[in-house]
């Protein structure tokens, strides 16, 4: 579908849809991406982009990543600046599943050491780490101790032995988002999310084992600072959020906001799933403090599932996880909104900066990144579809034109309901084995609604997140083994 | 040929898209539960009748009352591991909004006997549709799944 004829190319990699694109934008659209995922962007994504620029308080653009496309209200791989003080907060420019965002694990194992073992493997991990619908999570917790968690995060998980200090120091804010209030979090949800704990979820969620080639890399001093050192490494990524009990605080407060807004703050409704409210109004800072829990939930998702992670390659391969190398390299969310100072106009501001399926990345010397991570730029997880695996990147000074936001996966380019018509979950199971990858599903559709094609082709996206600089390659990860939900 | 109380439409990228149709507000209403249930469930029609609750939701129009509506049931089976549909319901709109009551029946989640297809996590705004065509009512909902 060709892009609107407004767009204008300011420079290869970075395209301009002018203020005039559409009444009330205040602020351009910005798309960072290639002539060909230009060209292949449905139409929606402009026209969502455009009612993304016309918020109160955006700052500098309405940005669009290499990978965008339709979301609910926002695009996905939208990124949005609202200045603190007068502008807005919208639930719809984070995403319903708050903080879903991808987990890298390295290992000191080879392929040939896990070959052997790889079935074996994906079934442990597919029996131990609960996927699919309504299967419940594998941490028991009342409703205080829950109500911790949305406090603290990974540091909870941690805390409480499902963990190591230094998972922390590689996780995006160190696992716990500053602000959580869980009295800004309904009963309902909380109730929702009491049992999903260490649970993968369904859809697009997964958990894989890849390995590197020598021909994946394509940094080899960042991959080597990344831990990512050895012949046919082997790796472990998934991707999984905040489950129902995100989904519950964002439809809280979607409602709260479209009350809210043509009578109390006097915005109007341009997309439902647009709903906002000003970040300085009670509404607005409640619901912060309700995503922030939210956000939290998700660490602490991640982080027990790391622990089950190391836990089944520890009794699998009969050695430590230490003795096994494993080591958590990054974990990253893409859909937030976070207080940060950013350099505009030449004067720092503090934004609230909304990522929706888009990943921070932060460059070389950035005071927030591990100190050794600090010179290679931080860690950048682009997720793939299943049969094409994913990218490291890392990120990049000149990421300063997107807020430091990066891609964060490949994009869909057909729904769900016509790819299970295009291929069986059976077959493509087979298909996929035949190529060497062992698959576990929770179910025979999910499997088939997930097919390689149904998305955008993942070494476009990453090559187009280099040439708009936003981060750069570091390493291509191939999957021989994974876990749908 | 008579259209179908419910069909789930390819030309969504993402997620779920279902048009419901039924020749009253109660109608249209109960198609859309039905589709919900029929994206979570396989062989919907097999669900017994062993749990029954009631409903009372009140919103500013119909559009977001039906939004309210399939959320509650999203939310009865994600976190209390019910499936249910409506026996009885009954849709007004009144001067100061709509108004739903519903009698829901249906039985808990059984991982042994019930096949589950998509995590439905949530009903969503987006394109949302409840108009009066052709002398039958037609809602447009898409699923965050």
């Amino acid at each position: 579908m060709p892009a609107p004829a407004a767009i204008r190319r300011v420079r290869p990699g970075l395209f301009e849809l002018a203020p005039g694109f559409r009444p009330g934008m205040r602020v351009p659209v910005r798309v960072f991406a290639s002539e060909k995922l230009l060209a292949e962007m449905d139409a929606t994504v402009f026209e969502q982009a455009a009612h993304v620029a016309t918020l109160p308080g955006i700052v500098e653009a309405s940005l669009c990543m290499p990978d965008a496309h339709w979301g609910y209200g926002f695009p996905i791989g939208g990124v949005a600046a609202m200045d603190v003080r007068d502008g807005v907060i919208s639930p719809g420019g984070i995403g319903f599943d708050i903080n879903c965002g991808m987990r890298l694990v390295r290992t000191g194992l080879s392929f040939a050491e896990v070959r052997p073992k790889l079935r074996e493997l994906v079934d442990a991990l597919a029996d131990r780490v609960p996927a699919g619908v309504g299967r419940p999570g594998f941490v028991d917790l009342d409703r205080d101790s829950f109500c911790e968690v949305l406090r603290k995060g990974a540091r909870w998980a941690v805390e409480n032995g499902y963990g190591v200090g230094d998972d922390l120091a590689r996780t995006e804010a160190g696992g716990c988002f500053p602000g959580a209030d869980p009295s800004r979090v309904s009963e309902r949800a909380i109730e929702r999310g009491l049992r999903q704990i260490g649970t993968l979820g369904s859809g697009n969620h997964y958990l894989e084992i890849q390995v590197l080639h020598p021909e994946g890399v394509f940094d080899a001093r960042r991959a080597s600072a990344f831990g990512l050192d050895l012949p046919e490494q082997v790796v472990v990524m998934f991707h999984c959020g905040s489950r129902g009990f995100g989904h519950q605080v964002a439809t809280d407060y979607l409602q709260a906001f479209l009350r809210a807004m043509p009578t109390k703050f006097g915005l109007p409704i341009i997309d439902r799933e647009l709903a906002c409210a000003p970040f300085a109004s009670q509404e607005g800072r409640d619901y912060y403090a309700a995503m922030c829990c939210a956000a939290n939930m998700s660490f602490a998702n991640r982080q027990v599932i790391l622990h089950r992670v190391r836990e089944v390659f520890s009794d699998l391969f009969g050695r430590s996880p230490e003795e096994l190398g494993i080591r958590q390299v990054y974990d990253v969310a893409h859909n937030t909104a976070k207080l940060e100072r950013h350099v505009v106009g030449g004067a720092e501001r503090s934004l609230l900066v909304h990522r929706k399926g888009a990943t921070r990345a932060f460059p070389p010397g950035h005071p927030e990144l591990p100190p050794e991570y600090r010179e290679a730029g931080q860690p950048v997880i682009i997720g793939g579809s299943m049969e094409t695996g994913s990218f490291l990147l890392a990120g990049q000074a000149e990421g300063a034109a997107s807020f430091f936001s990066s891609a964060h996966g490949s994009g869909r380019t057909m729904s769900r309901t016509r790819a299970r018509k295009l291929v069986r979950g059976s077959d493509l199971k087979r298909r996929m084995e035949a190529r060497g990858i062992f698959v576990r599903s929770a179910s025979w559709r999910g499997l088939a609604e997930e097919a390689g094609f149904a998305y955008k082709s993942v070494e476009e996206v990453a090559a187009a997140t280099e040439e708009a600089g936003l981060s750069k390659r570091v390493a291509h990860l191939l999957p021989v083994g994974n876990v749908k939900g | 040929m008579s259209e179908p109380p419910f069909e789930f439409l390819e030309d969504v990228t993402s997620d779920l898209c279902f048009v419901a149709r039924g020749g009253s507000l109660s109608a249209v209403f109960a198609a859309a539960a039905e589709a919900l249930l029929a994206a979570t469930l396989e062989e919907p029609a097999a669900l017994r009748e062993t749990e029954r609750r009631r409903l009372e939701l009140t919103e500013p129009d119909l559009e977001l009352l039906l939004l309210a509506f399939l959320n509650e049931l999203v939310f009865l089976r994600d976190a209390r591991q019910l499936l249910l549909r409506p026996r009885e319901l009954w849709v007004e709109t009144e001067p100061a909004g709509a108004r739903l009551r519903a009698e829901l029946v249906g039985e808990r989640i059984d991982p042994g006997r019930h096949r589950l297809l998509a995590d439905v996590k949530a009903a969503t705004a987006h394109g949302l549709k409840l108009a009066f065509e052709e002398g039958r009512f037609r809602a447009t909902v898409t699923l965050d799944v």
